[in-house]
């Protein structure tokens, strides 16, 4: 409900998300994380939410 | 409305007279017209300034928290929600409580109001369903069905779910097509659109807190906005300071909100906070099924697990 409210107030959908991994995980870690750089790196620099920014 | 006044008035003696009560929380006149104030009635006497009208904006569940004495207290439904949230939250007992739940049709809004007279509004009498509103220099008479406040011409709960004395008949709780027009709307914009009409939306927030000190939820005994050590989020205009203090204190109330409206009641600069909270309780209906305050054997459901809870959002 959190995510949804952010991208309700207007941070794009990808910028913050959600995993579950165990510290065995670690593929399953290292491929999350560079999804999430990936898709942070698609959207571009945050403005939103940045102090100094508005 | 009179005979709810002499009801409640009749309930409140009694209920002060044997002792069942140590206090009265109710509304009494406020001293401009269109608004009443919270009261604390201790003494028969006292309790015959309560009064009832349609301008019974704020939450009385407010007053509750943490209280020791034995409480009577007036509610219409979503006070009476959020008297469930208190029983639930442990913020008060039932047994303190004697609950006079009243059947609401609504609550009219007095900026609304206003804008139908030029000059300013110097008194507001009730007949029935008719308002009768007069400046010094014009009178109208309106129907309080057309200027209700946003959250009660939303409201689908207007009974009182859970009272001891119920004033008057029940009345016919509306069915809505689309409670979440509001709501939709916004999640049609895009991203930038989104963040520019937030932006807009608190444009004038003058940071008072008025709206959480209204929030009957709102009863942390530091709130994380006055915590300075950890300090969470900046004192002052900012704007993202001012996003950010909305965006939490909303998200507090995620599960709890009963649409009360006492935020918008409070506020001084006209700011229509509920577009956060109004979200926040489309998403706990549509994920959780939930509706706040509605049982007092339920907890709210992001404060409980079930292995259904919905986690398409975990990668």
């Amino acid at each position: 409900m959190m995510a949804n409210l952010l991208e309700h107030m207007g941070m794009e959908k990808d910028r913050v998300q959600f995993s579950w991994i165990s510290s065995a995980e670690a593929t399953k870690f290292a491929t999350v994380a560079r999804e999430v750089a990936q898709s942070v790196e698609a959207l571009g620099p945050n403005t939103k939410f940045v102090k100094g920014s508005d | 409305m009179e005979s709810y006044i002499e009801q409640i008035r009749t309930l409140a003696v009694d209920l002060l007279k044997s002792g069942k009560v140590d206090v009265v929380i109710g509304y009494r006149r406020g001293s401009v017209p269109m608004a009443t104030v919270p009261f604390m009635a201790r003494t028969p006497e006292q309790a015959k300034q309560l009064t009832w009208d349609s301008h019974c904006t704020l939450n009385l569940a407010n007053y509750l928290t943490n209280r020791q004495e034995k409480i009577g207290i007036i509610a219409k439904g979503c006070d009476s929600r959020n008297i469930v949230n208190h029983i639930v939250e442990n913020k008060i007992n039932r047994d303190q409580l004697h609950i006079i739940g009243v059947p609401c049709k609504g609550m009219v809004n007095p900026k609304e109001l206003q804008t139908l007279l030029d000059d300013e509004i110097i008194s507001c009498a009730e007949t029935g369903s008719t308002l009768t509103i007069a400046s010094s220099q014009a009178e109208i008479k309106i129907e309080r069905e057309d200027h209700l406040r946003n959250n009660c011409s939303l409201c689908t709960h207007r009974n009182p779910v859970i009272y001891d004395d119920l004033v008057g008949e029940a009345v016919e709780e509306p069915v809505l097509d689309d409670p979440f027009k509001d709501v939709n709307a916004i999640e049609a914009m895009d991203a930038d659109e989104k963040w520019n009409y937030f932006d807009d939306l608190l444009d004038g927030c003058i940071r008072c807190y008025a709206c959480r000190n209204a929030c009957p939820l709102c009863y942390c005994p530091t709130c994380f906005v006055d915590e300075s050590d950890p300090q969470w989020v900046g004192k002052g205009q900012n704007d993202t300071d001012i996003k950010t203090f909305h965006f939490l204190r909303a998200f507090h109330c995620a599960g709890r909100c009963t649409d009360c409206g006492a935020c918008e009641a409070a506020c001084p600069m006209d700011i229509h906070v509920r577009a956060f909270t109004r979200k926040l309780i489309k998403d706990s209906k549509e994920l959780f099924g939930w509706e706040a305050g509605m049982d007092i054997s339920k907890r709210p459901p992001l404060d409980t697990f079930a292995p259904d809870d919905p986690n398409d959002f975990i990668k």
